[in-house]
């Protein structure tokens, strides 16, 4: 919840992300006007938020790729836009990203595509490579024999699955998704999930997730974050936050398909209490 | 739970001997790509020499934190058994399970083999016949297109033929116009000195005139078009292909050619011709500067002289050249846009073959004008 209470300084130690009073703005427009969050560690923050809350421009400052216009960002407890060199590439190495569309290297295949950032340490034997490579796209259930294929040649829902592929090459500690089934059916943002939940398990990844997508919230997310109206609204478990009282909280969660998506959860909980 | 640490562990073997005299090999520290990546060297080296003692006993339980760059590393060191040669925690058999499984996988995909057979001339000829049949089809696209547009001239794409005009013709006027002034500056130094050990001064006009409105100006202009508009119009339409925005034209059922190609042809058609008068005029101008620098020979007698110099059919058959090439050049430049694929890297191929090809065919029909029309113009 907004209020900090007494588990702040626990969560602060912890924090693998940490955003402070961060202000952004493009040209006249501010998007944010002093957003505070924290991400711990091991747990899957989802950012919800209107279209042009700012949930993507809070993902691109999160990793650097845009200068706030005030405030401060700080992962695995370095200054994103104060670090240089060698301290900015020992956070690189340690994150991966799945963006919206994938961004695969359309040039490159699908093994080249994942191999690209083990082969840039120049430290890995090429067999080494390969064997990473295909127990990467085993991990998130791609055959083999699609390693020779060029991105153009793929379906949405394999690129989803390439890009978080590659996103995993590193074995990365912090793992970004924005809209991470959007463009799926639900059938394969099912599976999609559930990939995800599994890797958490095994890898001890801290997910921060952009979605819009109510079930994906449901079922990964252990906190959200609302962004409304420049600022941030509110951050906690979801059923705290979809019991706020704000419109667009009230909108979003509580929407026929919001109704429908926490009706699950609310039985999940029941059956097993946490 | 082996949380990844802040404060990285070395990764390390530690050995002692297990009962029954046997050597017990325990991997310990944090086996993650972060941890292992500035002593990989050594590590490979250890875990060689450690690896050759078929009967040692390996220990993976007391691992700090381990990844699969780790599991890959210790797996190749046991020469990628199927089974791990050592005791596992639980939590981390499934790293094993699937390098094991990978294994088995086919080998990384092959270099794509017709690359390699690219010079053979069956491929040239085929590659070819693949653009001459496209080009066809898109000419052909346009005549219709054209047709169309003259039977309802409202229905026309008059903004995008002006768009085009401005862009192509209008932004272009600075840098025809140095690279014209200095061609003539260059050219006019270099053929009066000349003049001059003749006692033939007068004549740089003749020569300066005809060259530049007949051979210079056009093909000068056309090169720079070809380079600055050519390029921008494959990358324009290529980027269309990447970004689906000819598949939303063709489903919205606007017709590519004539809202997109059509517009290029028809403004490069005039923009071209009016740029090479431009260029002329500024080329000459430049000649003009140096031959009264280098000759003396006065501004006025220059510009009188003009006229008498050049035959008026040169500046035509410049200008005729201009329309063609301009037609040649958008032609091409599209032809080679709508034959990009969804990529980067035949964007980057297509642009570079539409100003090659672009700027080659420019002096190749340019050739065929000076053959074809030795009899205009030149006659004395």
């Amino acid at each position: 919840m907004e209020n900090p209470g007494a588990g702040r300084a626990d969560i602060e130690r912890d924090a693998v992300i940490d955003v402070r009073g961060l202000w952004s703005r493009f040209g006249r427009t501010l998007v944010h006007r002093g957003i505070d969050l924290s991400v711990c560690r091991s747990e899957v923050l989802g950012v919800v938020g209107g279209s042009g809350s700012g949930k993507t421009t809070l993902l691109r400052q999160m990793l650097g790729l845009e200068q706030p216009y005030r405030g401060a960002v700080t992962v695995f407890g370095v200054d994103l836009n104060r670090a240089r060199g060698a301290e900015r590439e020992s956070v690189r190495a340690r994150w991966g990203v799945l963006f919206q569309n994938g961004a695969l290297f359309s040039a490159l295949s699908v093994y080249d595509n994942i191999a690209l950032a083990l082969r840039e340490l120049r430290a890995l034997d090429e067999d080494i490579i390969r064997d990473l490579v295909i127990s990467k796209l085993q991990m998130v259930g791609i055959e083999a024999h699609h390693a020779a294929k060029m991105p153009a040649q793929l379906s949405g829902g394999m690129i989803k699955r390439i890009g978080l592929a590659r996103a995993l090459a590193l074995d990365p500690e912090l793992l970004f998704l924005d809209e991470p089934t959007a463009g799926l059916d639900p059938d394969r943002s099912e599976s999609f999930v559930a990939l995800i939940q599994e890797l958490r398990r095994e890898m001890h990844l801290t997910v921060v997730m952009v979605t819009h997508d109510l079930d994906t919230l449901v079922s990964l997310a252990d906190r959200v974050a609302v962004l409304c109206e420049q600022r941030l609204l509110a951050v906690g478990p979801l059923r705290e936050v979809s019991a706020l009282g704000h419109p667009f909280v009230r909108n979003f969660f509580q929407g026929e398909r919001g109704r429908r998506a926490l009706e699950v959860l609310e039985d999940v909980q029941r059956l097993m209490p946490i | 739970m082996n949380a990844p640490q802040t404060s990285l562990d070395p990764p390390r073997l530690v050995y002692h001997t297990a009962e029954g005299g046997a050597r017990a090999i325990e991997v310990r520290g944090s086996w993650s790509l972060q941890a292992l990546q500035p002593r990989l060297a050594e590590l490979h080296t250890e875990l060689a020499r450690a690896s050759a003692d078929a009967t040692a006993i390996w220990d993976l339980r007391p691992v700090a934190h381990l990844d699969h760059a780790g599991a890959a590393l210790l797996w190749h060191a046991w020469g990628r058994p199927g089974t791990p040669r050592a005791a596992l925690r639980s939590e981390h058999e499934s790293f094993f399970r699937r390098l094991a499984a990978a294994a088995e996988a086919p080998p990384p995909p092959p270099i794509r083999r017709w690359q390699r057979l690219a010079w053979l001339p069956a491929v040239w000829g085929l590659r070819l016949y693949a653009h001459a049949r496209d080009l066809v089809l898109l000419v052909g696209a346009l005549v219709l297109d054209g047709i169309r547009m003259l039977a309802r001239p409202s229905r026309a794409p008059w903004r995008e033929i002006s768009a085009n005009l401005y862009r192509t013709g209008a932004q272009a006027l600075g840098i025809t116009a140095l690279v014209g002034f200095l061609i003539g500056v260059v050219l006019s130094y270099l053929s009066s000195n000349q003049l001059k050990n003749f006692g033939a001064d007068v004549y740089i006009v003749n020569i300066l005139g005809v060259s530049v409105v007949r051979e210079l100006g056009p093909v000068l202009a056309a090169i720079l078009v070809a380079g600055r508009s050519g390029s921008s119009m494959t990358a324009q339409l290529g980027v269309m292909r990447v970004t689906q925005e000819l598949d939303a034209m063709s489903v919205m059922g606007i017709p590519q050619t004539s809202r997109l190609v059509l517009p290029k042809v028809i403004a490069l058609a005039f923009g071209l011709p009016l740029l090479i008068v431009w260029t002329n005029a500024v080329a000459l101008l430049g000649g003009m500067v140096a031959a009264h620098a280098e000759l003396g020979l006065s501004y006025r007698y220059f510009i009188e002289a003009l006229p008498g110099a050049i035959p008026i059919a040169n500046l035509y058959l410049g200008i005729g050249k201009g329309v063609v090439f301009g037609v040649l050049i958008a032609l091409l430049a599209c032809h080679y846009g709508l034959r990009i694929r969804p990529n980067t890297e035949s964007l980057g191929a297509g642009t570079t073959g539409s100003v090659v090809t672009a700027i080659t065919i420019v002096i190749l029909v340019d050739a065929v004008f000076a053959v074809a029309f030795r009899d205009v113009g030149l006659a004395f």
